[in-house]
């Protein structure tokens, strides 16, 4: 079976521990985790870790059904890229003086649609979201001027398909009473 | 509710009382005082017994366990009394036995300090526990403990560890109890899709060829009777895994034998053969399978779980049925077909009576003057426990003679550790099912190896007077790495040579009567006297140095290359 990228979707409970437990999953199968983004979700209480990984569709079955046997774990889905609408964002720091002498910074910035999200005496920060390799491609065009700073956020994403994971809590609540 | 103030750790025992637990294994250390000074005031109502080391209090819990069904209780001290449980854990969280462990933990604001004594046992048992939690604040224990027996029951069970700081010990809190019976992101069983069974019942009524294979899952739902009846109306061979063992008497005419590496030679050249595998509440470790590749390819498989991470883990199947297991055998009895497959059944008696030639009879009765076998010993145990001894069996060759010739008419009744394979399991654990089950008579067997893993646990048998009775197999070898030696690694015999101490002065040292058998004119009588004792009792039986365990299936291989020899 090939690799391909799957994004794993976990809604949990906002516990201690269990990104431990999560991250041990993976650990234990010797799968290296590509980007890995937690935050909360559309309801309330409810975490959702956005996860992806290279790895055989066999595997990624493996490490759901494992992953959505954990106690405090709601439900757990996986998805590949084009089941999904996802993006990561990335903040690039440049230093401040290459904004008005390189004019060619300003036109990359609007070329690839990224915005400026403060200025100051040293630096400025430019913002980009969206696929993987629209930020490399930016991130290409400005090394030649000096990069001070590079972060990448890990991916966040929805699936085009309903989760319809409120629903299931509705009825996990109408079944506890 | 009303409720009381009381210390954290008063509630620590109330929670337990409340949860019906009455006996606990333990060893106490500063971390955990608070709750140790407690049972002291508890002891009428909460029985503590004291082990010798933690790895034994683990065991002897997850013994209790097995024997009884119930939760088995163990409880440490923070740093090396919580990790010297560990293997104890791991062993319950693979076997799926149900466990409630308790730690104590330094207090919250030494928390991450490297304090004395401060181990992350969080992170260090996160990988091998069901569900594990740290409370830091006396107010979450009643809450916190009652998800923790919920939790370790429920579903496919397993170990819960909870680690208690000093302060939330000593603190006070309002007590009020409330049994945990739900949580909102944990399922323990599937709801039963009618549908699958009807589609499993289907496949069965028309196959030819039906075989079942059962594992533990039928222990754990007491699905005993559920199952005996389905083979019998369907007239289905049923082999066990080692832990489905004594779930279905040996001697019923449907019990075809063990599956896999030791295993009998039918159930596993016949898993080639079947057109229908039936599993149920069995996991196909490799154990079992050998080769996935060349695994009942022919077959269709029907999976009966409880746990959706099993299905389709090792084995692809038909219909997978995803519940608990007498759920699905009780719908599932009324839509099957009588029927009686007799030249199917006729299959296994012929490969047992090739195995019975090849390796059985000469286990059993050793002939050209060689020493005691370790069958023959089992065998012996067999004629005077009438099959009514709960067998607790340790790791090693020794471990797979238990499993292939002990006699069993209950449930119940074989505790071994299968999943992890760990030695110094059975003496610990012996005390445990004895103590969980003082109406039976409960027999260790264990290797000259394994002995010594936790032989310091005679000690907490001299102290209880549990009478457990202990047959040491003693081959001065650690005989199953000696086979492998033997049969993969050209004889050389690295590090495997065992020079053993005088095991019946030790026995003796601790007060517990011994005898050492070295002739086997001696064994029937010295095994009637072990039996007929009323008191602990230790037999050291000097077995063939270098026997082994056949039939096998060399790792990797397929089921169906089982070696005779
Ligand atoms: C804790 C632990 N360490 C190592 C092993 C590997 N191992 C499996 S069987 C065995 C030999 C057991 O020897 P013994 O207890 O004398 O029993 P025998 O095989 O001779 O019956 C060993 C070392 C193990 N299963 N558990």
């Amino acid at each position: 079976m090939e690799n391909k990228t799957f994004t794993i979707s976990v809604y949990s409970e906002n516990n201690v521990g269990l990104l431990n437990r999560i991250s041990g999953i993976f650990l234990k199968r010797h799968i290296n985790i590509l980007s890995l983004n937690v935050s909360e979700s559309e309801i309330e209480n409810v975490s959702r870790f956005i996860i992806v990984v290279d790895t055989t569709e066999k595997w990624v079955q493996n490490i759901v059904g494992q992953i959505e046997k954990q106690i405090e774990v709601i439900k757990a889905f996986y998805h590949v890229d084009d089941e999904t609408i996802f993006l990561e964002n990335a903040l690039f720091k440049i230093e401040s003086g290459l904004l008005f002498d390189e004019r060619q910074i300003q036109n990359i910035i609007k070329e690839s649609n990224s915005e400026i999200v403060t200025v100051s005496r040293k630096f400025f920060v430019i913002s980009k979201s969206g696929r993987r390799s629209e930020i490399t491609e930016l991130h290409a065009k400005l090394k030649p001027f000096g990069i001070m700073q590079f972060v990448r956020s890990g991916r966040i994403s929805v699936s085009k398909e309903p989760m319809e994971i409120s629903t299931l809590l509705q009825e996990l609540n109408i079944n506890k009473y | 509710m009303e409720t009381t103030k009381i210390s954290g750790a008063e509630a620590v025992i109330r929670c337990l009382l409340e949860e019906g637990a009455d006996l606990v294994y333990g060893y106490p250390g500063g971390a955990i005082m608070p709750v140790y000074d407690e049972l002291y005031k508890f002891q009428d109502k909460l029985h503590h017994v004291l082990v010798r080391h933690e790895q034994g209090a683990a065991h002897a819990a997850q013994g209790f366990a097995r024997a009884t069904g119930k939760v088995g209780v163990c409880i440490a001290t923070s740093g090396p009394g919580a990790t010297n449980l560990v293997t104890g854990i791991a062993d319950a969280q693979i076997d799926s036995t149900p466990l409630v462990c308790i730690t104590g933990q330094v207090g919250k604001h030494l928390l991450g300090s490297d304090a004395f004594q401060e181990t992350d046992i969080i992170g260090i048992s996160t990988p091998v526990t069901k569900w594990n939690y740290q409370i830091t604040e006396a107010h979450e224990i009643p809450e916190i403990m009652a998800k923790a027996f919920y939790i370790a029951r429920s579903g496919r069970p397993g170990p819960v560890l909870i680690d208690i700081t000093k302060n939330a010990q000593f603190d006070t809190l309002d007590f009020s109890y409330k049994k945990c019976t739900d949580i909102r992101s944990y399922h323990p069983k599937p709801i039963l899709n009618k549908d699958k069974v009807k589609e499993a019942a289907e496949i069965i009524n028309k196959a030819k060829k039906p075989f079942i294979i059962f594992g533990q899952g039928i222990v754990l739902s007491q699905a005993e009777e559920q199952l005996k009846a389905l083979i019998e109306k369907a007239g289905i061979p049923a082999a066990w895994t080692i832990l489905g063992l004594s779930a279905l008497p040996t001697d019923h005419e449907l019990n075809v034998g063990m599956v896999g590496m030791h295993g009998n030679y039918g159930p596993n050249m016949l898993t080639n053969e079947c057109d229908v595998l039936i599993a149920l509440g069995m996991r196909f470790d490799d154990r079992v399978t050998g080769n996935l590749q060349t695994y009942a390819k022919q077959a269709k498989v029907l999976h009966f779980e409880i746990d959706a991470a099993e299905v389709d883990k090792n084995v692809k199947t038909e219909v997978a049925v995803l519940a608990d297991l007498k759920d699905a055998l009780t719908e599932l009895l009324p839509l099957i077909e009588k029927n009686s497959h007799t030249e199917w059944h006729n299959e296994f008696k012929r490969h047992y009576d090739i195995e019975l030639d090849a390796v059985i009879n000469e286990e059993l009765a050793p002939t050209n003057g060689k020493g005691i076998s370790m069958g023959e010993t089992i065998e012996m145990i067999n004629k005077h426990s009438n099959g009514d001894a709960i067998m607790v069996s340790d790791v090693g060759q020794h471990q797979m003679f238990t499993c292939r010739y002990s006699k069993f008419n209950t449930t119940k009744s074989n505790v071994t550790s299968g999943g992890l394979g760990t030695m110094g399991f059975a003496l610990p654990a012996a005390i445990g099912a004895k103590m969980g089950r003082p109406d039976r008579e409960v027999v260790a067997i264990i290797g000259d190896g394994g002995f010594q893993m936790n032989i310091q646990e005679l000690g907490t048998i001299n102290q209880t007077k549990v009478p457990v009775k202990i047959v040491v197999l003693n081959n001065e070898f650690l005989g199953m790495v000696r086979q492998w030696q033997e049969l993969f690694f050209d004889n050389r015999y690295a590090s495997t040579v065992m020079v053993n101490p005088n095991f019946c002065a030790i026995a003796e040292g601790y007060y517990i009567k011994a005898r050492k058998v070295t002739k086997r004119e001696e064994l029937d009588e010295a095994v009637a006297e072990m039996m007929a004792s009323k008191d602990a009792y230790f037999l050291e039986v000097m077995v063939e140095k270098e026997n082994n365990v056949f039939p096998m299936i060399p790792t990797g291989a397929s089921v169906s290359d089982i070696r005779l020899r």
